[in-house]
């Protein structure tokens, strides 16, 4: 089994850089998680699983429209990170943005709202899947051009580097935006300029059908950070304490001393790239994927609560049934928001301004 | 009032709204301790310091996204593309980013930025760097696009792009840079969306905007020593474009030309040839012409760039022929 996708994991340090052949481990006491954190985390995975299968169905019967994007097999990654985040914090990520909206606190009615075209949707109906956006919560959207949003995160740094105050900004991202010129332009500017950016690249191994070896020169893709001397780390993207540790690392150094952080984060997407794709046949194999799916990340955080006895068979039976009801009560808000209204075809073009 | 240059009128209103508004900031490639590709930034690092007046490295994508994050969470960047023939470059964060947040976002993030820079050609500068891309910005729904033709206008509408809170695209011109004007040495605003007449006419309608601007008046110096009138109308403003003021002249007139740096096909002329046929439809006299680029690249060489240009000769040829008069 490979979660390092054939490369041993390592997680270096600022530090590591120096002296490549001993990396030292993340400090212990980044990201340690107590009984309520890891019950949360596992709340919230669960909520993103369950969540997305019903997208999943409500897609097959029409409700959702045009292009879909499945987080499942990656919830690790997003919920991990978010979870470090303080209220004024900020997150933005791609099209593949259902997982983390949950995560950063948008509510299930406002996202599967949002994904049925109504007008109680996080984005009035305008976004769809690829673009929730939540005010309320700082989830600067997700972004429909694969590294688009990249140097929108360094300007978000800027900003808060501007005004000085101790925010920072997670920017998600898929493995394959770190052949784009904008995620370069990006991360030389804020290592330049020293921004508090933590880049987090889920490392899903494909880039829509195209695997990371016919797409990178480099495969350990954490390493890209080295040409603007960024720290930078490797990290089992399905374990969310893993996750949360490397993260919590990364904030501290954003929040404390300004300076960003490259992640790479290893994981796998147990579904298409998006609804049109087949699970498995064409660019990767049924073993591979059954193979993956076996470090299920959900699995991995109850296996690590059952060994504390923080959960049981029947506990985490409750829990889904909880969860599924919730899911079931966006579904049912849903299906009943109203359509936009007609008028707002032509609301939100520009703001009224005055001079 | 005094008579300063578009560069200094440019220069005026950055310096005045960067004292008014600690949100704006300037950004781009030698703004700050070159003072500016074509000094338009002259002193604003002295006065401002560093992180309000920004140099960026040369990476018009990566800037013009910055650019777009700061916005967001509701400071006011100014990013200047050294030209506007760099910002392709960047096109996907104004087209794709900038224009587009508002509305993705259901009206959560409005995006108070302003790009600008010189636009169009200026002298031998070849096929890369003489370009005009108003007809390409103009497209997208979600900017402005302005184009002041003099240092009033410059000052007064980058005053207005600057407080606007939606995304300004601000066309300038390198070889506006150096003409002068009068400028109140105070604070006014030059609406955005609203054209001027600058040359009051009753024979023919001359639409211009920015560099042809100075263009028309030439042409219409040189023809009202024949007893022929043209009203010169500025547009000003590409969008929202100020279809009204255009009617107004050309029902007055009966008759149009319309000039611009671009090429012709779907360029700005044709949009302007567009309202004035669905607005003043019964009042022409005779077909709208249109003077613009050659269909070509820009080449290099003196006499070909030359022929290549709209000018003088051409658009007056074309107010004689929609006049039915005989053309020299």
């Amino acid at each position: 089994m490979c979660l390092g996708h054939g490369v041993p994991l390592r997680r270096p340090t600022l530090s590591a850089m120096a002296k490549k052949k001993t990396p030292p481990r993340s400090e212990p006491s980044f990201g340690e998680t107590d009984a309520p954190t890891r019950a949360s985390l596992l709340h919230s995975m669960l909520l993103q699983r369950r969540f997305e299968e019903r997208c999943a169905e409500a897609y097959a019967l029409g409700r959702i429209g045009g292009f879909c994007h499945l987080y499942i097999g990656q919830e690790a990654c997003g919920t991990g990170a978010i979870s470090l985040l303080r209220d004024d914090d900020y997150v933005i990520t791609t099209y593949r943005d259902h997982g983390q909206a949950l995560a950063r606190g948008l509510t299930p009615r406002a996202v599967m709202s949002e994904l049925f075209g109504r007008s109680d949707g996080c984005s009035r109906g305008k976004g769809g899947s690829m673009h929730l956006f939540d005010r309320n919560t700082n989830f600067l959207g997700g972004h429909g051009i694969v590294g688009g949003h990249v140097p929108i995160a360094t300007g978000v740094g800027f900003a808060i580097k501007y005004r000085g105050t101790d925010q920072v900004i997670l920017c998600f991202m898929g493995e394959s935006v770190v052949n784009t010129g904008a995620f370069h332009e990006a991360l030389n500017m804020a290592a330049l300029w020293k921004l508090p950016v933590v880049y987090i690249i889920e490392n899903n191994r494909y880039g829509m059908g195209t695997a990371l070896e016919r797409a990178s020169a480099i495969h350990d893709i954490y390493q890209r950070g080295a040409a603007y001397d960024m720290p930078r780390a490797q990290v089992d993207g399905q374990d969310v304490l893993m996750v949360r540790a490397a993260v919590a690392e990364a904030i501290h150094r954003a929040r404390t001393q300004s300076i960003p952080t490259l992640l790479e984060v290893r994981t796998y997407r147990f579904m298409g790239h998006s609804m049109s794709d087949a699970v498995s046949g064409t660019y990767r194999t049924k073993q591979e994927l059954e193979e993956y799916m076996k470090r299920d990340p959900i699995h991995v955080l109850r296996a690590h609560m059952e060994e504390r006895g923080e959960i049981d068979d029947a506990g985490m039976t409750a829990l889904d049934e909880e969860i599924k009801a919730v899911v079931q009560d966006a579904w049912d808000f849903a299906e009943a928001s109203p359509e936009p209204a007609l008028e707002s075809l032509w609301e939100d073009v520009m703001v009224e301004t005055t001079t | 009032m005094s008579v300063i240059t578009y560069r200094d009128a440019l220069n005026q209103a950055l310096r005045e709204e960067m004292q008014r508004d600690d949100r704006v900031f300037l950004m781009g490639e030698e703004v700050a301790v070159y003072q500016g590709a074509y000094k338009v930034s002259k002193g604003l690092l002295q006065e401002f310091g560093e992180m309000r007046v920004v140099d960026t490295p040369i990476t018009e994508l990566g800037f013009a996204g910055v650019g777009v994050g700061a916005a967001m969470v509701g400071l006011r960047p100014v990013i200047e593309f050294m030209t506007w023939n760099f910002a392709l470059l960047a096109i996907d964060q104004v087209v794709n980013a900038a224009a587009k947040m508002l509305y993705m976002s259901g009206g959560q993030y409005p995006m108070p930025m302003v790009f600008r820079g010189p636009n169009g050609a200026a002298l031998q500068l070849a096929a890369q760097h003489s370009q005009a891309w108003e007809s390409w910005l103009a497209h997208i729904p979600g900017l402005k696009v302005i184009t002041p033709a003099t240092p009033y206008d410059a000052k007064g509408m980058l005053k207005a792009a600057i407080r606007d809170d939606n995304p300004v695209v601000v066309l300038e011109g390198e070889m506006l840079y150096n003409t002068k004007g009068e400028v109140p040495d105070g604070d006014y605003i030059v609406p955005i969306g609203k054209a001027e007449v600058k040359r009051e006419g009753e024979h023919c309608t001359l639409v211009a905007h920015g560099k042809t601007v100075l263009m028309a008046l030439q042409v219409a110096d040189a023809l009202e020593k024949e007893g022929i009138r043209v009203e010169v109308v500025d547009l000003r403003t590409i969008r929202p474009m100020d279809v009204e003021t255009i009617a107004a002249s050309v029902r007055k007139t009966n008759r149009a030309v319309v000039l611009e740096e671009g090429w012709e096909v779907c360029g700005v002329g044709a949009q302007v040839v567009d309202y004035v046929q669905r607005h003043c439809f019964d009042h022409l006299d005779a077909p709208i012409l249109r003077v613009h680029q050659e269909d070509v690249p820009m080449p290099y060489a003196k006499n070909l760039e030359r022929t290549a240009k709209p000018d003088v000769a051409k658009t007056i040829a074309a107010i004689r022929q929609v006049m039915y008069l005989p053309t020299a």
